[in-house]
């Protein structure tokens, strides 16, 4: 009888327990559910082909990817969102208006552009980084701003400086007046020059992600045979594998259909370098160097008084961060094929940062996963948006409207439920 | 190797001519559990900050006499060296990161690395973490503290007291430790865990690790150590064998000292002996300052006093009754109920507040003194404000009066009544403090550490006020020090809080045995003991 | 001597004195490259006018210990939505002007509420959260603008949906202050109404603040342990400033866009914060700290350097838009310095 209470009571905690985890999995992805059913609805008043939404994703998450990846080391190290990958995006233009100028092309040219970009970056991360470490607890608005009036320097060097006091003759890619750059530069040379090196099928580009998943549960089960931490479930186990499998099923009957998404075709050295930054961030993360990230995000004083040197840490964080923003806007003008000379740094930022929020990330956490979802569904409402703004309202007006309201508001609402967190957290405290 | 693990030889310290440590000298060997015991202000957190070479002492032009650690002088610079030759320190407050786990708290900093491809090229900060390596180390400490615990588990859902272990934990994994320093270990913890811990640091001891414990409680002093070291004001007043002292003895050591009473003669209306304010069962949640069910009768015309340790909660009856920090409990003023949690509420029923943190609390540091002394009374009495309608603005003539005439009254030494209160010195500042309570015409007067950080002289003149206004206006004044000599000097009668509950009321003039009992919380103990 | 130097840029303000020198540099090239230069300062005055009240806008904020407020853009969309529900009424001159004030204030009371409120949730980190609120307000607004049911033609597209991205005001409140008790001597001009409008608006916050009211807000932010032992409600007289914030905001842009001609819809107000928050940084402000004067010498720095700036860029270098630059790097510049004042840094 007794037997039979417990076990009624045990078999109550266990639903009530499982209903709290769903709750839970449910307040915390809340922002990600959110945007994936604003993505479904869209795309279903949008009237768009799936096929036409692939190929528009593929190419804008192969294009931003490593920009927002870029984002994730200075929030592992408490420096919050880095709003400063702007001036990382300057010294890709930088790097290809100069590249243009000498008229390199093709890969060897974005290479060289890769190459010049990078002592920029580092430049510009380590500038940064003394500034922010002389502003702690206000990085982000810092951030920003530092984006703004580096704004105003870029525009500066290339509207009154080149022509001027740099000494430069290219009536391609210079105002008539032999002073300053043009407001858009064709950059056709490097168009694709990454993109087109290797392309396949989409479907083909599914199969080899379920063999990526794969080689990654393999590590995993290697990784728990040798590290005491990581144990393996049987739904870590099962899910992918799953995931896997259906993935392969689907792109093998796919590859055999006549499927207009056997049209589209994926880049690949531009996802195998997405996958390599990912694979770098990962690395680092397990080093020291990434421990001492953590520790400094965890609790600056703590991690000052065990002997790491705080500020060094923060500005190596803060470069990385920058070079790789660098890197991304090479990889994301490579697919634009023309340069917007004094734009096309304004909005990284804040897109960035957008899709980073909507994959679930915050102001003090963000995953590798939180990256690629937030970029496949952000990139999704930008797609849909305009036309569904158009079937919805007439005005297609009305949806680029709305997705430019949804990345700031995403980015407000973020900001603003982590400073009450934080208001919260310090008023216990002191109470 | 000498006898000693640790010889400070004739230590001296003075901050901007203030002599804070003279001639201390301490020995410890390995193996030994060193007590070093006494008041707030007697020179051990110094002592311990010219062991572990904080910047404060550096920067302040270093100190006299040596430090010898195994028989060796060493200069000690920063606490980084001080945790390579082997010192280390358990916190009172933890050091410990909460979103990490057990291990990676051990290892913070010491991570056991390993080497990879990447890190041959780029070097030491691209190892990889040894994570088995380092949970195994984590574990071997952990055991020898005695926590059976899973050492990947977050420290953020600890128990405070396991908390208290890790600390341990992590400063004894430390390969080469030979001496460790606990700061009131047991100020955070319950009866059985101190038992627990007290217990964990014989056994550290036993294995030859020599241990300074700071502490307050004597009991625990009788219980673990080996000897004792007393400071009194900065001196060294005794170092005894355990076998060679007692409870009453060591209370007795650590209090006493002449008490100078000042000159004051009671008031006519003294001897009344009526109520002016009592408290009833208060609990007040000041976090580090609790209060747990205090019961006073302040009577009118008195100067009260309320002394003990600092954390045992003294601090939180004013802040508590002044709504500042949540309360339950009741409070009569004259008779009649006052509402807590109520701020407002409490100054305009006639209580003022002049607090324990003058530069926090007490002043607006970049407006001018007629503003700070003006501004409460007019907040809440409306007092120094023209009304038109709906519509008010501030009398500034009126104002400046007052302000004026405070100055006077209470002799605060400043350019004027424009002066930003930053400026002042830290003894006219909390006349300025004072000022603006009186402003509001109080029947009861609370003064909280009046005269921390004060110099001397100033000292003085801030008590004199004090007392001066108890005399002259029959002002009831309720005075909380952590300064036992000065409430003593002052006060009519003095309550010694200790564990957030009053652990007696004595008389100014009471023994310092007694004192000495009731500030350490052995009051209560030692006389169901009958030992006085 | 460099001793007795540093210590007088101390207590002026290395923005202040940067500025300053910088603006006496221009002014002296001017003069030196023959520029007219009452024209100059006619307009001079003209926008310390047209500008100096979404600049007082920041001194109940950052006195109420609110800070820097980023989200002024929420004042501008109120006092523009005043504007154009004035115009949709079909007035004229003044009573077009008044009207407009007469429905922004209290939009903005309103919206500055919700605004405080939400601020007090956010204590630590305003800034930040301000200016985000103000860009996600004007970019929820360009929704607004084509759904708000308008109907007037000079407000809308003549085509399609929505209103028009710059609405010319010609005819309705253009230059009502401004032509209002103009003097005119020789190129020299000066125009009275709109520097008492000015005026007027600072002598109600410096009536304000010597309320007690008032001292109660300036004592929060000065200190909120402080207030808080005087038993003030500290979030009350924070909700108040950010309040009078938003107000002095939608009314700072009704006299900017009298002045202007034009009202600037969509993205427009999204950084009309930014050149307030320098404005009163260059004035001497900081983060913490802000009076009057501040205001009224920061905005004539900033706007004179810019107006000055202008002709004397053209002449010296074509091409290129140097006042645009100027403004931006100038602008931003002071705010970084101030933020690193903070803190301190260390």
């Amino acid at each position: 009888m007794s037997k039979q209470i417990t076990n009624a009571a045990a078999s109550q905690t266990r639903r009530t327990k499982a209903i709290q985890s769903i709750k839970n999995f449910l307040s915390d992805n809340i922002v990600t559910i959110m945007f994936a059913i604003l993505c479904y609805v869209g795309f279903k008043l949008s009237g768009l082909s799936l096929m036409f939404i692939v190929n528009d994703l593929v190419n804008r998450v192969g294009r931003n990817g490593v920009l927002i990846l870029a984002l994730i080391i200075p929030v592992l190290a408490g420096m919050g969102l880095n709003f400063a990958i702007v001036l990382g995006a300057m010294a890709g233009q930088v790097a290809v208006i100069i590249v243009i100028h000498y008229g390199w092309s093709g890969i060897i040219g974005f290479l060289a552009a890769m190459a010049i970009s990078t002592p920029v970056a580092l430049l510009f991360g380590w500038l940064t980084g003394h500034l922010l470490n002389r502003t702690k607890g206000q990085e982000m608005i810092t951030s920003m701003i530092t984006g703004f009036f580096a704004n105003g320097v870029y525009q500066l060097v290339f509207l009154v400086l080149v022509g001027t006091v740099i000494p430069m003759v290219n009536p391609e890619i210079m105002l008539p007046s032999g002073i300053g750059i043009k407001n858009t530069l064709d950059i056709g040379r490097i168009k694709y020059a990454v993109d087109n090196l290797s392309r396949v099928t989409f479907p083909t580009a599914v199969l080899a992600g379920s063999v990526g998943i794969l080689l990654y549960l393999g590590y995993r089960f290697w990784k728990s045979r040798i590290d005491g931490r990581v144990t393996l479930t049987v739904v870590s186990v099962l899910t992918p594998l799953i995931a896997a499998g259906a993935m392969a099923f689907w792109s093998i009957t796919t590859m055999n259909s006549k499927s207009m998404l056997n049209m589209v075709r994926v880049p690949v050295v531009t996802f195998l370098f997405i996958g390599a930054v990912c694979l770098f961030i990962t690395f680092i993360a397990s080093t020291k160097l990434g421990q001492d990230f953590r520790t400094i995000g965890q609790d600056l004083h703590i991690a000052q008084v065990s002997g790491i040197n705080v500020n060094k840490t923060r500005i190596i964080a803060i470069t990385m961060s920058m070079v790789l923003a660098a890197w991304g806007q090479l990889f994301f003008l490579q697919n634009v094929g023309a340069l917007n000379t004094f734009a096309a740094h304004e909005q990284v930022g804040r897109f960035a940062i957008a899709a980073l929020l909507i994959g679930g990330a915050s102001v003090s956490k963000a995953t590798i996963g939180q990256a690629l979802l937030g970029a496949v569904l952000f990139h999704t409402l930008f797609v849909v948006s305009p036309a569904a703004g158009r079937q919805l309202l007439g005005d297609a007006q009305l949806g680029e409207f709305f997705r430019a309201f949804v990345a700031y508001g995403v980015i407000a609402l973020s900001l603003g439920m982590h400073a009450w967190q934080k208001a919260a957290e310090s008023k216990r405290k002191n109470r | 190797m000498g006898e000693f693990v640790l010889e400070m030889q004739n230590v001296s310290k003075s901050y901007y001519g203030t002599q804070v440590l003279k001639n201390v000298s301490i020995a410890v060997k390995p193996g030994e559990i060193h007590a070093i015991l006494g008041e707030n202000g007697a020179g051990k957190s110094t002592l311990m900050n010219i062991l572990f070479g904080m910047s404060v002492i550096h920067s302040t032009g270093g100190f006299e006499g040596e430090v010898r650690l195994g028989g060796e002088a060493v200069a000690i610079k920063s606490p980084m060296q001080a945790m390579e030759l082997g010192i280390g320190m358990v916190h009172q407050e933890f050091m410990l990161i909460p979103g990490f786990s057990i291990v990676e708290n051990i290892k913070l900093n010491r991570e056991i690395l390993k080497d990879n491809i990447v890190s041959r090229v780029f070097g030491e900060k691209m190892k990889g973490l040894d994570h088995n390596s380092m949970a195994k180390d984590a574990k071997a400490a952990l055991n020898t503290v005695g926590l059976t615990i899973d050492e990947w588990a977050r420290v953020a859902g600890l128990p405070v007291g396991h908390m208290q272990f890790v600390e341990i934990a992590r400063e004894i994994d430390k390969e080469n430790i030979r001496l460790l320093v606990f700061d009131e270990p047991t100020a955070v913890l319950t009866e059985n865990e101190a038992a627990n811990l007290l217990a964990t640091m014989r056994k550290l001891a036993d294995s030859g690790i020599a241990i300074l414990f700071i502490t307050h409680r004597l009991d625990e002093v009788m219980e673990v150590a080996d000897n004792v070291t007393i400071l009194r004001d900065g001196a060294l007043v005794s170092t005894l064998r355990k076998q060679d002292t007692s409870v009453v003895r060591m209370a007795e050591l650590m209090v006493g000292r002449e008490i100078e009473t000042m000159a004051r003669e009671k008031g006519s209306e003294m001897g009344q002996d009526s109520t002016i304010l009592s408290i009833r069962d208060l609990h007040v949640r000041m976090p580090g300052e609790e209060i747990r069910g205090v019961s006073l009768e302040v009577k009118r015309g008195e100067i009260f006093g309320i002394g003990g340790l600092s954390g045992q909660g003294k601090i939180g009856i004013a802040n508590g009754i002044m709504g500042l920090y949540p309360a339950t409990g009741e409070v009569l003023l004259n008779g009649e109920k006052l509402e807590l949690n109520n701020t407002k509420g409490s100054l305009a029923r006639g209580l003022a507040f002049v607090s324990e943190d003058r530069r926090g609390v007490g002043l607006m540091l970049d407006s001018s003194i007629e503003e700070n002394i003006a501004f409460t009374a007019m907040q809440v009495k409306n007092k120094f404000v023209r009304k038109y309608g709906p519509f008010s603005q501030v009398a500034q003539g009126e104002m400046r009066q007052h302000a004026l005439a405070m100055i006077k009254e209470l002799d605060i030494r400043c350019r004027g009544p424009l002066q930003a209160t930053r400026r002042l010195s830290g003894g006219n500042q909390q006349k300025v403090c004072i000022a603006r309570a009186l402003t509001l015409d109080p029947i009861v007067l609370f003064v909280s550490e009046p005269t921390r950080g004060i110099d001397v002289g100033a000292k003085r003149l801030v008590l004199e006020t004090l007392v001066k206004l108890n005399k002259e206006f029959g002002m009831t004044i309720v005075m909380t020090s952590s300064e036992l000599a000065e409430i003593r000097s002052v006060c009519d009668r003095i309550a010694i809080i200790s564990k957030g509950q009053v652990e007696g009321i004595l008389a100014p003039d009471a023994s310092d045995a007694d004192y000495g009992l009731m500030m350490s919380g052995d009051f209560a103990k030692a006389r169901r003991e009958g030992v006085v | 001597m460099l001793e007795k130097l540093k210590g007088l840029v101390d207590s002026f303000g290395l923005p202040r004195t940067i500025i300053t020198s910088f603006f006496v540099f221009v002014c002296l090239l001017a003069v030196f490259l023959g520029i007219p230069f009452l024209p100059l300062i006619s307009d001079m005055v003209v926008r310390l006018g047209m500008n100096g009240i979404m600049v007082l806008a920041m001194v109940p904020a950052i006195l109420a210990g609110i800070g820097l407020n980023f989200g002024l853009p929420l004042g501008v969309l109120c006092g523009l939505i005043g504007m154009l529900t004035a115009i949709e009424m079909n007035l004229t001159g003044f009573p077009s002007f008044w009207m407009s004030l007469v429905i922004a204030i209290p939009l903005a009371v309103v919206c500055g509420i919700g605004y405080g409120w939400l601020l007090n949730k956010v204590k630590g980190s305003e800034m930040m959260v301000a200016t985000y609120v103000g860009f996600s307000a004007v970019s929820l607004m360009n929704i607004g603008w084509i759904l708000l049911p308008y109907t007037n033609l000079e407000l809308k597209w003549p085509i399609g949906q929505g209103l028009r991205t710059t609405v010319n005001i010609e005819g309705r409140m253009k230059w009502v202050l401004n032509s209002w008790g103009r003097i005119q001597i020789g190129s020299f001009h000066i125009s009275l109404g709109l520097l008492l409008f000015l005026a007027f608006w600072c002598l109600l916050v410096w009536l304000f603040l010597r309320s007690k009211t008032g001292l109660a807000m300036k004592a929060v932010g000065a200190s909120r342990q402080f207030a808080v032992a005087s038993g003030l409600n500290v979030d009350k007289y924070r909700i108040i400033g950010a309040t009078l914030s938003t107000v002095l905001g939608a009314v700072g842009i009704a006299a900017y866009a009298q002045s202007f001609g034009f009202l600037q819809l969509y993205d427009a107000p999204m950084f009309y914060g930014f050149g307030a928050v320098a404005a009163v940084l260059i004035g001497g402000a900081t983060v913490r700290r802000a009076n009057i004067s501040h205001v009224i010498i920061g905005t004539f720095l900033f706007q004179g350097l810019l107006v000055v700036s202008l002709p004397v860029a053209n002449l010296i270098m074509t091409g290129g838009n140097m006042a645009e630059i100027t403004r931006i790097t100038i602008s931003n510049g002071v705010i970084l310095y101030a933020l690193t004042q903070v803190s301190g840094g260390q």
